[in-house]
């Protein structure tokens, strides 16, 4: 093909996929413009419950966090996007702080979810336990607490996924609330003086590690233990069968919760129906559904759940400290890191 | 138009439209370099020079040297052995050698983790066999090298084929002639003619080394790019992350302009203008067996050994994806990437030619900053793309406001033309190079010959240039398409609403960590991208023929299989 055929070719196929592309909001259907950073298969069947209960279609885009906030700063006032959600309370902290949500006006979601889980504009909507997971036969004494990792009992043990990866700023930022920076800087250098390996992989990984004798002791999120747990894999269930899953902290605060939550944007072209996704969200349906389609917990007490794993993982104590502050320490926690060697 | 008038109008015209479309694709590149002067940043540059940067930029420079060596060696040998010898399998060979291609990095770092893995199957069967020492961690900086020479090796191994085809015919046999015998004769004359396009192979399969985070932050390993995203996700401190960003893009540059120096003024045009394939030497015995094992590792740890556990892993978990969603996937995935393909080859052919024709060293260096894209980690150029489209569009919603009263909100922005834009700022290196590769073969004689002849910059283009450059073309497009198959962040952050791909697919499943069930997409994205690798990459095979046969076939004769 000759040059300048090439790039008229080129550009007619340009032009017929720009005028086949969504043009967003189109005007007589409802609409939702959702930019989410949950990217799980289970969310797909809460949004079409969601259109079928009220009509509002959810249009949505699912990326990064971090890329996500920039797409939102960028659009500025004309931008497309109604809600966004997100893991992790220092996203959320961080959208607020750049003024990007609108204030959060709710009697439904003030009455529904805990005041500590809730900020001016934006709430979590579900929980993740951040837990201690042991390979079966060791003394579960020495690891009833996050302090316990960083003792040299431990020393050479210790699995765990890179220090920089938001479940572990987020426990950083509870500790450096509990404990300060300095107890908090020490406690991850017990850490990375015990781990049997360079971090690396995520949480399933270090499950698997334990599993495999590896190592002894890991950190992991629930919804990973209790997925391990329900799978229809035999393989699955027998790393499970060889490890314990331990709460950590229940003679003192509570284990870590890491939370996934979403705000209205300032710029939502369509505010009403943001509002009502996130009372949607908030609904008993929605909350068990984040239990039992994700293995996440509810934020709303009343929610009930059918989700054997999480029941077998039974009741624990959770840490109780203000969403605020965990959004308020994570850079902290990082340099902490940093300094400590907790790649 | 008389000839003269289109002679004096043509170069003109051509410089414009290339500083226009260069200027066009660098602007993502200087937004984020922008950030250069901004006051901001220094804590955080602070903090991170006096923990982890140090450690950053060594574990770098090693990954770097390592993939530089590797994919050298392993291109140029495949390469060499070849298109100069017949073995065993060598016309199998000739093509499948760029089948590692169509495999992310990162997919190949998930398969070689699910079998190598301590808790893995492999290391598993050695503990029952007895084997009590555990082998070496894949998820290490030395696996990390290994698994970018895998599937980056036939960035080398294509452009170098291609160079040795070119000068097979000549050069190569007349210094066979003279004596030399047949390693002196690689060393001395067909590796050093070469050059340009060994350099530009490994110089892409560096800048794809560097940009890459998936495959590192999965493996553990830090690499400066993993300093910029620290900056930027953990400690929210994006003007830190860009400086940082430009940092390494300045270092990219002086590598590419130490190479362009270490040339110095050699030229590399095969002067005779034959176009005959040479008569490969036949090997036989150890040496027929050598070399064909030589092209099967590469074969099988880049291809092969993945494509099987991949395989294994997507049978385990059929019916993840409905057959209907898959293939809308493939099909937004395919279209991206070819429309993208055609027109990266098209502005680079404009670029790279108002380069040549006004021989100014302005232009040259404009298509290295537009190329810069390419050694870009991805989020970094996607926000850089960002920044200038989403401007541009709040101007042109305020005009169409004040001109009509409609409120037509952002256009561009979350449009499938954005999203090939920012394409395009990242992989227009990729066929540039290729293309300018292709280009610096063509003599300048051949030009003052035509134009001697009466024809125009744009007749000597379609008659002259276009045909010899067919194969430079159709290697960049191919590259291009396969690297927008791959393309994960710009997809991500840029695309419009509802539009997943394949790759957007694969994201979402492995960064919840369902390996397994993301196996079935990212095979996908391995096959689709095949399927124009395998034919392109025939094609080129097909053209050793001697003459006629593939210089007078209609232009569509790359579509046809044999």
């Amino acid at each position: 093909m000759s040059p300048p055929r090439l790039l008229a070719a080129a550009l007619a196929t340009l032009a017929a996929l720009f005028l086949a592309s969504p043009a967003p909001g189109r005007a007589a259907e409802q609409v939702l413009h959702l930019y989410s950073a949950r990217h799980y298969p289970s969310d797909e069947a809460l949004f079409a419950r969601f259109t079928a209960l009220t009509g509002i279609r959810v249009s949505r885009i699912e990326g990064k966090e971090d890329e996500l906030l920039e797409r939102i700063k960028s659009e500025g006032a004309r931008g497309p996007a109604d809600v966004f959600l997100t893991v992790d309370a220092a996203r959320l902290g961080q959208a607020e702080a750049l003024g990007l949500f609108a204030p959060l006006r709710s009697r439904l979601l003030e009455e529904r979810i805990p005041a500590h889980l809730r900020q001016p504009t934006w709430a979590a909507f579900s929980t993740r336990a951040r837990v201690i997971v042991l390979r079966k036969g060791l003394d579960p004494a020495l690891a009833r607490d996050y302090e316990d990792l960083a003792r040299p009992a431990l020393k050479g043990k210790v699995c765990v996924r890179s220090g920089s990866h938001p479940y572990n700023l987020s426990l950083g930022s509870a500790l450096i609330a509990h404990l300060g920076e300095a107890r908090t800087e020490e406690w991850a250098r017990g850490l990375v003086a015990n781990l049997a390996r360079a971090p690396k992989g995520g949480d399933t990984d270090q499950i698997r590690a334990v599993a495999a004798g590896e190592c002894q002791v890991a950190l992991a999120n629930s919804y990973y233990v209790a997925r391990l747990m329900r799978s229809d894999k035999a393989e699955d269930r027998e790393v499970m069968a060889r490890v314990t899953v331990v709460w950590p902290n229940q003679g003192n605060r509570g284990v870590h919760l890491n939370v996934s939550g979403g705000g209205i944007l300032r710029s939502a072209p369509h505010p009403e129906a943001a509002l009502r996704f996130l009372e949607f969200l908030a609904s008993d349906e929605a909350q068990a559904h984040f239990a039992d389609g994700n293995n996440e917990w509810p934020v709303v007490r009343t929610a009930v759940t059918h989700n054997p794993a999480l029941e077998a993982l039974g009741p624990f104590r959770a840490d109780g400290l203000d969403v605020a502050a965990l959004s308020r320490n994570t850079a902290q926690a990082q340099k902490l890191y940093d300094r400590a060697g907790w790649r | 138009m008389p000839a003269g008038a289109e002679r004096r109008r043509g170069p003109a015209a051509l410089r414009g439209a290339a500083t226009a479309v260069g200027a066009l694709v660098a602007a993502p590149v200087l937004t984020v370099c922008a950030a250069v002067l901004a006051p901001e940043g220094g804590e955080t540059w602070r903090h991170l020079a006096s923990t982890v940067l140090p450690d950053y930029v060594a574990s770098t420079a090693w990954l770097c040297l390592a993939v530089g060596m590797g994919t050298t060696v392993v291109g140029t040998g495949t390469a060499w052995l070849v298109t100069m010898h017949e073995f065993p399998g060598r016309r199998a060979f000739e093509w499948a050698l760029v089948m590692p291609l169509a495999f992310p990095a990162y997919v190949l770092a998930y398969a070689y983790t699910d079998l190598l893995q301590f808790s893995g199957p492999v290391q598993g069967w050695l503990r029952a066999a007895g084997w009590e020492r555990p082998l070496p961690d894949v998820r290490s900086l030395g696996g990390a090298a290994a698994m970018f020479v895998a599937v980056l090796y036939p960035y080398v191994y294509l452009l170098a084929r291609s160079a040795f085809l070119e000068h097979a015919s000549g050069t190569t046999e007349v210094a066979r002639s003279l004596g030399l015998g047949p390693w002196p004769a690689f060393l001395r004359v067909s590796l050093p003619l070469a050059r340009p396009a060994v350099a530009a192979g490994a110089g892409l399969a560096l800048m794809e080394t560097l940009a890459d985070y998936g495959t590192v932050a999965y493996f553990g390993v830090q690499t400066f790019t993993t300093g910029i995203y620290r900056a930027w996700f953990s400690l929210g401190d994006r003007v830190a992350s860009a400086q940082l960003a430009t940092a390494l893009l300045g270092a990219v540059l002086l590598l590419l302009a130490l190479e362009r120096l270490g040339r110095g003024r050699a030229r590399f045009h095969d002067a005779t203008g034959r176009r005959r394939p040479g008569s490969p030497g036949r090997l036989r015995g150890w040496r027929a067996a050598g070399a064909a094992a030589a092209c099967g590792l590469p074969l099988a740890v880049g291809f092969a050994v993945p494509a099987a556990v991949l395989l294994r892993l997507a049978l385990a978990h059929a019916g993840t994806l409905p057959p209907g969603r898959f293939l809308r996937l493939a099909g937004n995935s395919f279209s991206l990437a070819a429309v993208t393909a055609l027109l990266a080859v098209a502005l680079s052919l404009l670029l790279a030619y108002a380069a040549r024709a006004s021989r100014s060293r302005w232009a040259a260096a404009l298509n290295r900053v537009a190329g810069l894209g390419y050694a870009t980690p991805g989020s970094v150029i996607a926000v850089g793309v960002l920044v200038p489209v989403t401007r541009l569009d709040a101007w042109l919603a305020g005009a169409i406001e004040g001109a009509t009263g409609a409120r037509p909100g952002l256009v561009l922005t979350g449009g499938i033309a954005a999203l090939v834009y920012a394409y395009l700022v990242r992989f227009l290196a990729v066929s540039l190079h290729a293309v300018e590769a292709a280009l610096a073969r063509i003599t300048p004689r051949m030009d003052d010959a035509a134009r001697s002849l009466g024809a125009g910059p744009g007749e000597t283009l379609r008659r002259v240039h276009a045909p010899l450059l067919r194969r430079g073309l159709l290697t960049a497009a191919l590259l291009v398409f396969v690297d927008v198959m791959k393309e994960l962040p710009a997809t991500l952050v840029m695309r419009p609403f509802d539009f997943d791909t394949l790759a957007t697919t694969v994201f979402a499943l492995a960064s919840d960590e369902r390996l397994g069930e993301a196996a079935g997409a990212a095979l996908a994205i391995v096959a689709a991208g095949l399927v124009p690798l395998v034919i392109v990459s025939r094609q080129i095979a097909r053209e050793r023929r001697p003459a006629g046969a593939a210089q007078g076939a209609p232009a569509l004769g790359a579509v046809e299989v044999p």
